[in-house]
């Protein structure tokens, strides 16, 4: 059975550094069957008809966190977009919103990464153990204590979803927030103090107006406006702790 | 609309579109090129053993985009009561069809529970049972349940738990997307390694005193496989180029169970977890295959959790005669989930799940998945002993490039994921301690070297007159490699395949880039890459023609059809041969204390167990 091929017109926001001063669109005409995703759109346009159009990618399965784009303004993983979906209008591709453009489809990502390493992101162990002792218990239900956030692929398309972000990079933002989280509501860390003075600050949770398109467009269900909002209750039952801790402490 | 555009990686070179900017030096003492879970579990292991040791970790992607995020299934080690080391010694080294180094085997089973706990220490989330241990599934050629996993994304945690952890060392220094183009080889030993900054286009020259290779697999000089774009066998083409061979290259190993065109996985697990194979009248072919009999739920090392190569092989049998079904992407046979029920799918399998019902518009709770075998792993690699380390002084190498010895003719599942463990801590711990005691190469020798391997680089990327595009080499490669060097082979085809890789070696030197710019030059990228494939299919082809015999995943019908222990219980080895094919030898394999035997399954593999049991006590 041959399926018919159809052509899909896509329009890419290029930027070349070293020869626009500005972003530019450009049209392509991309031949596709209906197997066909975003990703394997621009493959195409990259090896038959513009070798010079940049974008990142890997393992074209929707779990490495390389492909985010704007796909029609919205942030979607190109490889597990398909074609079909935009067809037969036509699809507007753009780097991730809110994230400065190094090149045609590729942002810098320096901000996100440093804001990854700076919440101090590994199990700081609340007992010492030894590997000779073997592995930590943790129960199912503890485990699903912090599974959730556990699962974030880096792709940030929530960054490019989230309307303070775009306001102020200064917001930690909604990812690393989550990834914070997972590691907070992990039963083997003791370094939950040390994280919650991110999350109290003003650029933490309380930069989040609660707009939750983070979470809608978060491809691996991680929930991240969850994520804020349980710190938000942790970080207002901080604040009384310290306020009733400091109150006792004036009394004596 | 009002878009931001980055400066501030490239700030030096805003004007210029020509290549040729000045080459910039950084001094370490280890360079570890791959930030995979090798090269992170390396890095840490080195940073763990002298915190004062400057370490600089690179790698073409952000570290957390290594392939091994795709890891699905789990990591083995021995863990149950009912299960002993020397089980998993002789799972693996049968599973490897006797070409095993049987003292690394023997260091690997010792070690890997260690590092799995090691690992959970750091947190990663294995799968749990009700009493908080961790749990256990089973996985195909193993006796007992000894995998590890973390749902059905094992890979992404263990990453994802290796690179957050490594973020606890200030002397790791990460280079992320730097592009590795050559080692510097002076002195008869490697004092470092040529990058080029992705985002800037440019050169770093990284000066070191020890250097570890750890760049993941060659899967894609195949069609269809289940590897990331990034798995272009860089790494190995490297050391090749400076005269380290690369060892039992033909072997590479199908998963049976891929999805038709794009060949993204279903792990294993999905069989672990009680799936059937299919063919297109609904039966469970594999019993035709001496992995039977066909029991409710499959038992270990039979049916459905047979040897990878064997069911690779009973799926191209079954096509030949006819009982597999035609669809877009060629024939397929099904992998049956149903039975296990759309909520047991969802917590064990969720990933299979999305994946089916994204790419492929199937609800794995309702009907068969389409499935067909494709490339998944390179099982030959780098040449290296026990302690990682290659004959050229200085360079290491750990992970899926390397050939450290435990996979021997076919790996078995899940001992992969546990390899980067175990030996990424010997790769880090050795490659640091030679680094300690190497003196500092001469700075301006080094960077003269440097220096001309820009020059060489650029003349390959900046041909602007070429007339080859990069994307009809690479599909004339991987169309050739697929016809000629698949499940089964023959003399003939694998020539068509090595004549043909000659030619796309030679139409290589007059590839066309049409991209002048420096910054994000992916186009350069690929075509650097190619170079390195081309080289790697070489070998790989190069060394399967000779081996006349059939072991593991090496199956040929031109007369080779036994295993031929008298003449090839060897590993091949491939040395670079400039523009020539590689020149191909041997060496010897270690057997300690498993004999080379026949490689059962099923009913009939139990009956050899049992035999063997009563002859050790008898
Ligand atoms: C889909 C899939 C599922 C799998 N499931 C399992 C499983 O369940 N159990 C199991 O045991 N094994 C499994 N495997 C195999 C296992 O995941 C891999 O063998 C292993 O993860 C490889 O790890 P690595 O660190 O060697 O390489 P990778 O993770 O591939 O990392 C390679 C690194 O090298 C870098 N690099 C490469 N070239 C260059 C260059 N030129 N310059 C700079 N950097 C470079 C890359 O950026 C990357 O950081 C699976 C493999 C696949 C493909
Ligand atoms: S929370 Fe979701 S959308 Fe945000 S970075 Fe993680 S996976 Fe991506
Ligand atoms: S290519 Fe990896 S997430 Fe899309």
């Amino acid at each position: 059975m041959a399926e018919v091929e159809k052509t899909i017109e896509i329009a890419v926001l290029r930027y070349r550094p070293e020869k626009d001063t500005k972003p530019v669109s450009q049209t392509f005409e991309v031949p596709f069957t209906d197997d066909m995703s975003v990703l394997q759109g621009v493959q195409y346009i990259k090896d038959y008809l513009d070798g010079s159009l940049s974008f990142r990618w890997s393992c074209r399965m929707a779990i490495c966190g390389s492909c985010g784009m704007m796909l029609n303004g919205e942030p979607k993983l190109a490889c597990s977009t398909f074609l079909r979906e935009y067809y037969p209008g036509t699809l507007q591709i753009e780097a991730l919103k809110h994230f400065p453009i190094e090149k045609d489809l590729v942002i810098d990502a320096s901000d996100f990464i440093d804001k990854l390493g700076s919440i101090t992101p590994y199990i700081v162990p609340a007992e010492p153990r030894s590997v000779e002792q073997g592995e930590y218990l943790q129960t199912p239900a503890q485990k699903a204590q912090y599974d959730q956030f556990s699962a974030c692929i880096n792709c940030m398309l929530c960054y490019a979803a989230c309307p303070q972000y775009g306001l102020s990079t200064n917001f930690t933002g909604p990812g690393i927030l989550a990834l914070l989280h997972r590691y907070n509501a992990d039963s083997r860390d003791g370094a939950r103090e040390t994280r919650m003075e991110i999350v109290n600050s003003e650029e933490g949770v309380w930069g989040c107006t609660l707009v939750g398109y983070c979470s809608e467009v978060c491809p691996k269900e991680v929930d991240p406006a969850k994520a804020v909002n349980l710190n938000k209750v942790n970080s207002t039952m901080d604040y009384f702790l310290r306020f009733f801790a400091s109150g006792k402490g004036a009394g004596k | 609309m009002v878009y931001l555009l980055s400066i501030k990686r490239f700030g030096y070179n805003q004007q210029k579109s020509s290549l040729t900017y000045p080459l910039e030096t950084v001094t370490t003492d280890l360079v570890i090129i791959g930030g995979g879970g090798a090269g992170l579990r390396a890095a840490i292991a080195a940073a763990e053993s002298d915190r004062s040791l400057p370490i600089t970790l690179l790698s073409k992607v952000y570290p957390m985009r290594s392939h091994t995020v795709a890891a699905e299934g789990g990591a083995a080690a021995v863990t149950q009561e009912h299960d002993s080391l020397d089980y998993h010694f002789d799972d693996t080294v049968a599973g490897g069809d006797w070409l095993c180094e049987q003292g690394v085997v023997e260091y690997f089973v010792n070690h890997a529970h260690r590092e799995l706990v090691q690992m959970e220490h750091w947190g990663c989330p294995w799968s749990r049972r009700e009493n908080g241990r961790v749990n256990v599934r089973s996985f195909g050629g193993m006796k007992i349940d000894r995998t590890w996993f973390a749902a059905d994304k094992t890979g992404f945690h263990m990453l994802h738990t290796l690179f957050q952890t490594s973020i606890r060392y200030p002397s790791i220094h990460r280079l992320d997307e730097h592009f590795c183009c050559d080692l510097v080889v002076e002195d008869d030993r490697v004092q470092g390694a040529v990058t080029i900054e992705i985002a800037s286009g440019q050169f770093v020259f990284i000066q070191a005193r020890a250097a570890i290779i750890a760049t993941g697999g060659a899967g894609r000089v195949f069609r269809q496989n289940t590897n990331g774009g990034i798995v272009t066998g860089d790494g190995m083409a490297l050391a090749y180029r400076h005269g380290v061979p690369l060892r039992d290259m033909e072997f590479m190993q199908f998963h049976p169970t891929c999805m038709p065109s794009t060949g993204l996985l279903f792990t294993e697990a999905c069989r672990g977890e009680g799936g059937f194979l299919l063919n297109k009248d609904g039966y469970r072919y594999l019993q035709d295959y001496g992995l039977g009999p066909a029991e409710p739920s499959p038992r270990n090392k039979a049916m459905e959790l047979g040897p990878r190569d064997r069911l690779s092989q009973a799926f191209w049998h079954e096509y030949q005669k006819g009982n597999t079904i035609e669809g877009l992407h060629g024939a397929y046979v099904q992998l049956d989930l149903r039975h296990i029920g759309k909520k047991k799918l969802l917590e064990r399998l969720p990933q299979i799940y999305e994946m089916a019902v994204d790419y492929q518009n199937v609800d794995p709770a309702e009907s068969p998945i389409p499935v067909l075998p494709a490339v998944h792993y390179t099982m030959g690699g780098i040449e290296a002993g026990r302690k990682t380390a290659s004959r050229l002084p200085g360079l290491y190498s750990v992970g899926e490039c390397s050939s450290i010895g435990i996979h021997g003719a076919n790996r078995l599942g899940s001992n992969s994921l546990t390899e980067l463990c175990v030996f990424g801590k010997v790769a880090g711990e050795e490659a640091a301690a030679f680094a300690k005691s190497a003196p500092l190469g001469a700075a301006g020798t080094l960077r003269k070297l440097a220096k001309e391997i820009q020059q060489r680089t650029e003349s390959i990327v900046s041909n602007n007159g070429g007339t080859e595009r990069t994307a009809d080499l690479r599909s004339e490669m991987l169309k050739s490699m697929e016809e000629g060097c698949g499940i089964y082979r023959t003399g003939d085809g694998m020539q068509v395949t090595c004549d043909k890789l000659a030619e796309l070696r030679d139409r290589y030197k007059r590839v066309k880039v049409e991209d002048t710019g420096s910054a994000w030059n992916t186009e350069r990228l690929l075509v650097l890459e190619l170079g390195y494939q081309l080289e790697v299919a070489e070998a790989v082809v190069h060394s399967a023609i000779k081996r006349k015999e059939s072991r593991g995943s090496h199956q040929r019908l031109d007369g080779f059809e036994e295993r031929d222990d008298e003449n090839f219980l060897k590993h091949s080895l491939a040395f670079y041969n400039g523009d020539d094919a590689p020149r191909i030898d041997y060496s010897d394999v270690s057997i300690t204390k498993s004999k080379p035997d026949v490689r059962a399954y099923g009913a009939a593999g139990e009956k050899a167990e049992q035999k063997n049991e009563r002859s050790d006590n008898g």
